[in-house]
């Protein structure tokens, strides 16, 4: 009996979603049935939200996640923002629990490669220093030798990335209010036309939202903002929900992901480019490094299912032992790509090949991610704006994502500054789109970058072989080239430019 | 003769009205589908009569249910007004700082304007009135054309900050005859339309306090100007309606500023509008060309 009416609770939402977003409010589900039911649930978040208050919000971030915390950190140092009331919609237990990290805990298997770009942006809003306190050692240098730079970047985990984050908007006197539930449904007021209607049908609201998105929770609760942003990831909801166009692909690839642990510590990041796609390895501390590796989707289905033993002999031998010789010092012959990461290694043809680490132990789940590229065609509308993988997933290929997420959150949050101190509508569209312009250019940029080297290393047949070697060695042997992958990379350069 | 500046201000708000007009039909006729579930807008409009903001109820509900439609061509950053939203934010950084500079005020505040009494003359809808009274300011806008009033209205009761904006179907003329007076005066692309600007800026000076500032932006009477604003915006990139600006009645930087110091005004700062084609936005520069905005405070009468 229970099972069935948790079942018609759900068919009532979905009937809900289509019919709430397409007419405004004329389906008006009783607020107080609903939260009863979902109780079972999801009674420790009612306790903390009331459900019925209907809550006014400036900002009402969906997905708080790294990027969608980004921009709570940024917009919490900025005089002009730090007094905007912020929700963020997550049902993630990380966000409102006080977790903590230890020192033993095993690492993270997610992690990213931040960019000086991004450590910049996290140093303006006070968050590296967090990362620094929780992981002590989590981060290494990559091979920098090659750019006029200090060091590429680091590879963090994200789990440290992100509670250094939460620690931060903790810390500041930041008014943010985190909701632990999901998105359902959202209404944005297009017109007063539409205002006028909103508040024949709801009588409880005031005149005063009409101005503002109505955000419907997982609870059957609801909150107002005067901008939604749509920080939730590759699929997100905001976009589904705003009705954003996407344009991309499946790549028929599939990564997995995994940390490792060897018996030395490592410092370098590796990656090398196999027939099946490439492989990296990004040391995060101590004696352990992620792996990060591309594959086809049975391939992938089939190491996530052998046993621990079987797999690191293919990680080694992926990474070291098979697939050819090594590099010595001349490459020619060879299809081994220790790619920009290791760039020391194949630049001296006198200096000695380093070995990657042997791989002894796997130290976390193996996850299976299937790899796909999808672009927002537009980040901004009326009220709402997209950032991070919710505007552009791409091909995790150098940990390049989460970068751009930041470089979005930075950007935004600017925009949004820029837009209180002329008194504009943080929701208006002409504001929004600054912040489009600003970060489309980049992003497709860096698309296009990591698209080619998708398409020029992973390709499996005959011609392509061929092109992929001379794309391979055309990489290794101009240094102009190199560096400005390497630079476009390490997200200091607009525009990757190759020539 | 003030009255003629009326008229003519009139004039120019009912050229942008019709244009909106023969949007509205049609936005209308979308509304209807898409809403064909919900109560009609005249219900709608009936509820939105309690609202002590909203218009007196001798008129029409259908009247009024063209003023929201219109309300949403004033705000649709799409529409007919485009070109002034692009330009709101290039002007309001210019009144920003230097009216954070004249009255001393801290310009790293999110509402640096608190406390100040700020008129804006010829408000239209409410573009430049909204932003000043989100920056703080106690915003009194006035406009010749009711219904410019009336949309103005309705889009400021929908944000708790810009509902306390006093709008005021009213004149810059009449305002002085009731002896109003304010912390600054704001005139933003009006006294191209109007036909005797001494007279107006006359009336302007009146509005402004001893101590207070006065800021003035149109179009300059050059040979650029006629290109651009004229042959360009209205005949090639039909941003404004053909027969928005006449030539002739420009002034130049120079003309404004003579007339403004016969009022008893004194333009302190100057400094022009510049449009991007390629990133479609306008910055503030030093050319004064084509757009440019005035910020003048009163000759201090020591007699």
């Amino acid at each position: 009996m229970n099972r069935l009416v948790k079942k018609t609770v759900s068919n009532l939402f979905a009937l809900k979603i289509p019919s709430r977003s397409i007419c405004t409010g004329a389906v008006n589900v009783p607020a107080s049935t609903v939260p009863e039911i979902l109780n079972e649930n999801e009674k420790k978040e009612n306790n903390t939200i009331s459900s019925n208050s209907v809550q006014q919000y400036d900002i009402a971030i969906v997905g708080g996640g790294m990027v969608g915390m980004a921009l709570a950190s940024f917009l919490a140092i900025m005089p002009m923002t730090k007094q905007l009331s912020v929700a963020t919609i997550d049902s993630n237990p990380a966000l409102s629990g006080s977790m903590s990290i230890k020192k033993e805990d095993p690492p993270d298997p997610r992690v990213s490669t931040v960019t000086p770009a991004t450590i910049s942006f996290l140093q303006d809003a006070g968050a590296w220093k967090y990362v620094w306190d929780y992981t002590g050692l989590g981060y290494a240098r990559y091979n920098a030798r090659d750019v006029n730079k200090d060091f590429l970047g680091c590879v963090a985990e994200n789990k440290v990335l992100h509670s250094a984050l939460l620690s931060c908007i903790k810390d500041s006197d930041f008014k943010n209010t985190i909701y632990p539930l999901r998105l359902n449904s959202m209404t944005l007021n297009r017109s007063s036309m539409s205002v006028v209607e909103e508040n024949m049908s709801s009588r409880e609201s005031s005149p005063a939202q009409g101005q503002c998105a109505k955000l419907q929770l997982s609870d059957g609760s609801s909150i107002y903002a005067k901008l939604v942003v749509g920080a939730d990831g590759g699929k997100s909801r905001v976009r589904e929900l705003a009705g954003f166009k996407t344009t991309g692909w499946n790549y028929s690839q599939n990564a997995i992901i995994c940390t490792v642990e060897h018996p030395s510590e490592n410092r370098c990041a590796w990656q090398r480019f196999l027939p099946t796609g490439p492989i990296a390895l990004l040391p995060i501390g101590d004696n352990f490094s992620n792996i990060v590796w591309t594959m086809s989707p049975t391939e992938s289905n089939q190491r996530k299912s052998i046993t621990e033993e079987e797999f690191l002999k293919d990680v080694n031998s992926a990474l070291d032992y098979g697939y050819g010789s090594r590099p010595t010092s001349s490459l020619s012959g060879t299809r081994d790509v220790f790619s920009w990461f290791k760039m020391g290694t194949t630049v001296s043809a006198n200096e000695s090949f380093e070995i990657p680490p042997k791989i002894t132990k796997l130290a976390s789940q193996r996850m299976v991610f299937p790899l796909s590229l999808r672009h927002a065609n537009s980040y901004a509308s009326k009220r709402v704006v997209l950032i991070g993988d919710a505007a552009h997933t791409v091909h995790p290929l150098a940990g390049q994502g989460v970068n751009l997420g930041f470089g979005d959150a930075y950007s935004l949050s600017r925009v949004i500054a820029e837009g209180i101190a002329l008194g504009t509508d943080i929701g208006e569209v002409n504001l929004l789109k600054k912040y489009e312009a600003e970060r489309k250019p980049a992003n497709i940029a860096m698309m296009a970058v990591l698209e080619s080297f998708q398409k020029a290393y992973s390709v499996d047949f005959g011609p392509f072989n061929i092109l992929r070697a001379a794309a391979f060695h055309g990489a290794n042997y101009i240094p102009p080239l190199k560096r400005s992958i390497i630079s476009y990379a390490s997200g200091e350069q607009n525009f990757p430019i190759f020539l | 003769m003030a009255f003629n500046a009326t008229i003519n201000a009139i004039l120019r708000h009912c050229r942008f009205l019709n244009s909106a007009n023969s949007t509205l039909h049609l936005t209308n006729n979308t509304r209807c589908f898409s809403h064909a579930s919900s109560p009609s807008p005249s219900q709608s409009f009936k509820a939105n009569d309690k609202d002590p903001h909203s218009a007196p109820s001798s008129l029409k509900d259908n009247e009024l249910a063209k003023f929201a439609a219109i309300s949403d061509t004033w705000w649709d950053s799409e529409g007919p007004f485009k070109p002034l939203h692009l330009m709101n934010p290039t002007r309001l950084a210019f009144i920003r700082s230097t009216l954070c500079r004249h009255f001393k005020r801290d310009p790293y505040s999110t509402r640096p304007f608190e406390g100040l009494k700020i008129v804006d003359v010829g408000c239209g809808g409410g573009i430049l009135s909204e932003p000043l009274a989100r920056l703080g300011a106690t915003v009194t806008g006035v406009d010749a054309v009711e219904k410019n009033i009336k949309i103005a209205q309705l889009h400021a009761d929908l944000d708790p900050t810009t509902s306390t904006i006093e709008y005021c179907c009213t004149t810059a003329e009449k305002l002085v005859e009731e002896g109003r007076t304010f912390d600054a005066v704001m005139a933003l692309e009006v006294i191209e339309h109007v036909a005797n600007p001494e007279e107006f800026c006359k009336s302007l000076a009146a509005l402004t306090n001893p101590d207070g500032a006065t800021v003035i932006s149109t179009i300059n009477r050059s040979m650029r100007a006629y290109a651009t604003a004229i042959v360009a915006a209205e005949y090639i990139l039909h941003w404004l309606p053909k027969g928005t600006h006449q030539w002739s009645t420009f002034l130049t930087p120079e003309e404004l500023a003579m007339i403004l110091h016969r009022t008893g005004i004194n333009v302190e700062e100057m400094a022009g509008f510049v449009y991007n084609p390629l990133t479609g936005r306008w910055l503030l520069s030093d050319d004064i060309s084509v757009n440019f905005i005035a910020f003048a405070t009163k000759i201090q009468n020591t007699i």
